[in-house]
């Protein structure tokens, strides 16, 4: 089974890698919004930059896969190959396990610059312990969103994905904190953030790279997204039957 | 031993229904031909066999389990009737996800060599040209050492050489002991390979038989002459379609119908004489109302 699910990630690490444009394509937009975003407004105190590179390394996570999942599974499933696939004696789980590897290491490519531009032109600061903690929870963090998109790109034609896609990824973000520095939200973002998935998120991020306190509440939620969002994409990828007709 | 069993088996998409309580079983060793028109529910039929769709009420059964769950799926191969490769992988790397998937298959070298792709191994699918894809496609199909193949239109695409040597592979497969189930809709492809032949039409079975007797059932012609005369009667005739001043006149002895046309002597021009598609056939012979649905 693992083996297998090492056979999936290679397959789908080696299709994303021969179009290049698309490994560029998926690190520039979260590179723009450093250079637009925190340079300028949050580049020279070190304690809010290190902060707001850690918010926008979320958003990134966030975006990148809700959007390469939600919008690329769905478009697979159209295509014959996906079908056939699924008549190889192969379940859910290796299928699944494969994508968040390869999706794991697209995102090293996608968030390199960020944290480039981070160490470069911002005062952002670091402890090397600082930075593997953050490293491992930039994973961590990255699987209920790989999730995510999985649900939507399994339940939705591609048309909807991409639009509930957009729709759900603002609110998220905004009701996360992702804009804000840590404690500066409106209130009642405040009180919601800690238990929405972009909320605990960024929270552990914050915790990674600085004195942000760990809470419990925020990151047994966090655990719960992961798990509803694991079910639910399993869920609906037994019930996909490709093309639908009626 | 059955490898493949339907029991009551009914299909519906939202108001359409594409199987209507279909019971099939398919035993090791045999080569099934599927056959019918287009929409007759031979598709949906494979489909639910090889696990990729539910029946709406029914069950269904590969090598004695669910279809859906991956463990019944392991000595079962497949060639869809769309064929979709990855197109930025090359062919020895689409052969080499598949492979991965099996406990005993075929190696690289010998399915690409059986198949005579091994000059393809480097080339990425997306620039392969439609004949070689089907051919990778159904290659793809006997990786596994598989106990049963689905073929979906298996040779759509093909020019008649890579045709008849894809039927000498399927043969070697069953000579071999395997199970094959095909689906064409082309009698000449299911004659020259299937020894059982399963005819759909309207979601339902409408003859299950050895291969000589369905070719009689369909054995029927169609004559279509220009005339204007009004035509007398005349035996032995099933149907008759009035497309401006042509006739067609569909009938099981076409020989004994322009010999009856001649005695009467009916004025006609442009003779043709063509065997009938086999959806006109079915069409014609089965008054079933289950074929006034298909419609």
């Amino acid at each position: 089974m693992t083996s297998l699910t090492l056979t999936h990630a290679k397959f789908q690490i080696l299709e994303t890698f021969r179009i290049p444009i698309a490994v560029i394509g998926s690190s520039f937009w979260p590179a723009a919004s450093m250079l637009a975003f925190v340079v300028p407004f949050a580049g020279d105190d070190p304690q809010g930059a290190t902060y707001a590179t850690a918010s926008m390394i979320t958003f990134a996570v966030m975006s990148t896969n809700l959007f390469q999942y939600g919008i690329g599974v769905s478009e697979d499933r159209v295509q014959p190959w996906d079908p056939y696939v699924r008549t190889l004696p192969v379940g859910a789980f290796p299928r699944f396990a494969g994508r968040i590897i390869s999706g794991l290491c697209l995102m090293v490519f996608a968030l390199l610059p960020v944290v480039l531009i981070a160490a470069f032109l911002t005062a952002a600061t670091v402890t090397p312990l600082e930075f593997l903690a953050a490293a491992g929870v930039t994973a961590l963090i990255a699987v209920p969103f790989i999730l995510m998109g999985l649900s939507i790109g399994y339940s939705l034609p591609s048309k909807a994905a991409i639009v509930v896609a957009q729709v759900l990824f603002f609110p998220l973000a905004f009701a996360g904190g992702l804009m804000t520095a840590p404690g500066g939200a409106p209130g009642f973002v405040e009180d919601l953030a800690p238990y929405l998935p972009t909320g605990g998120a960024v929270r552990l991020m914050w915790a990674a790279v600085g004195d942000y306190p760990v809470s419990l509440g925020s990151v047994a939620s966090l655990i719960a997204w992961t798990v509803v969002l694991a079910a639910v994409a399993a869920w609906a990828y037994r019930r996909d039957e490709g093309r639908r007709f009626s | 031993m059955i490898l493949a069993r339907t029991v009551e088996v009914t299909r519906r998409y939202g108001d359409t229904l594409a199987l209507d309580r279909v019971s099939l079983d398919v035993t090791a060793g045999e080569l099934v031909g599927l056959l019918g028109p287009n929409g007759a529910g031979k598709s949906t039929l494979v489909n639910l066999l090889i696990g990729i769709r539910r029946p709406t009420s029914g069950v269904v059964e590969l090598c004695g389990g669910d279809p859906r769950l991956p463990a019944s799926r392991r000595l079962l191969g497949v060639t869809p009737q769309e064929t979709g490769l990855p197109a930025s992988l090359r062919v020895g790397e689409v052969v080499d996800f598949v492979r991965a998937h099996y406990a005993d298959p075929m190696t690289r070298d010998e399915l690409l060599d059986r198949f005579g792709l091994t000059d393809l191994v480097r080339r990425q699918t997306g620039g392969l040209s439609g004949g070689q894809k089907r051919r990778v496609a159904v290659a793809l199909a006997f990786l596994g050492k598989p106990r049963i193949v689905f073929l979906d239109e298996p040779t759509t695409g093909l020019d008649v050489e890579a045709r008849r040597s894809l039927w000498e592979g399927i043969r070697s497969f069953h000579t071999d002991g395997g199970t094959v189930v095909l689906t064409s809709h082309y009698l000449e492809e299911v004659e020259a390979l299937a020894q059982r032949v399963v005819v759909i039409g309207g979601g339902r079975v409408l003859a299950d038989d050895t291969v000589p007797a369905i070719r009689g059932l369909v054995a029927i012609r169609r004559v279509s002459l220009t005339s204007d005369a009004s035509l007398p009667q005349l035996d032995g005739v099933i149907n008759v379609e009035r497309d401006g001043d042509r006739l067609h006149l569909i009938t099981p002895d076409s020989d004994q119908l322009v010999r009856d046309l001649v005695r009467h002597d009916v004025a006609f021009t442009d003779l043709e004489v063509r065997p009938t598609s086999l959806e006109e056939a079915f069409l014609t012979l089965t008054e079933a109302p289950a074929m006034e649905t298909a419609r």
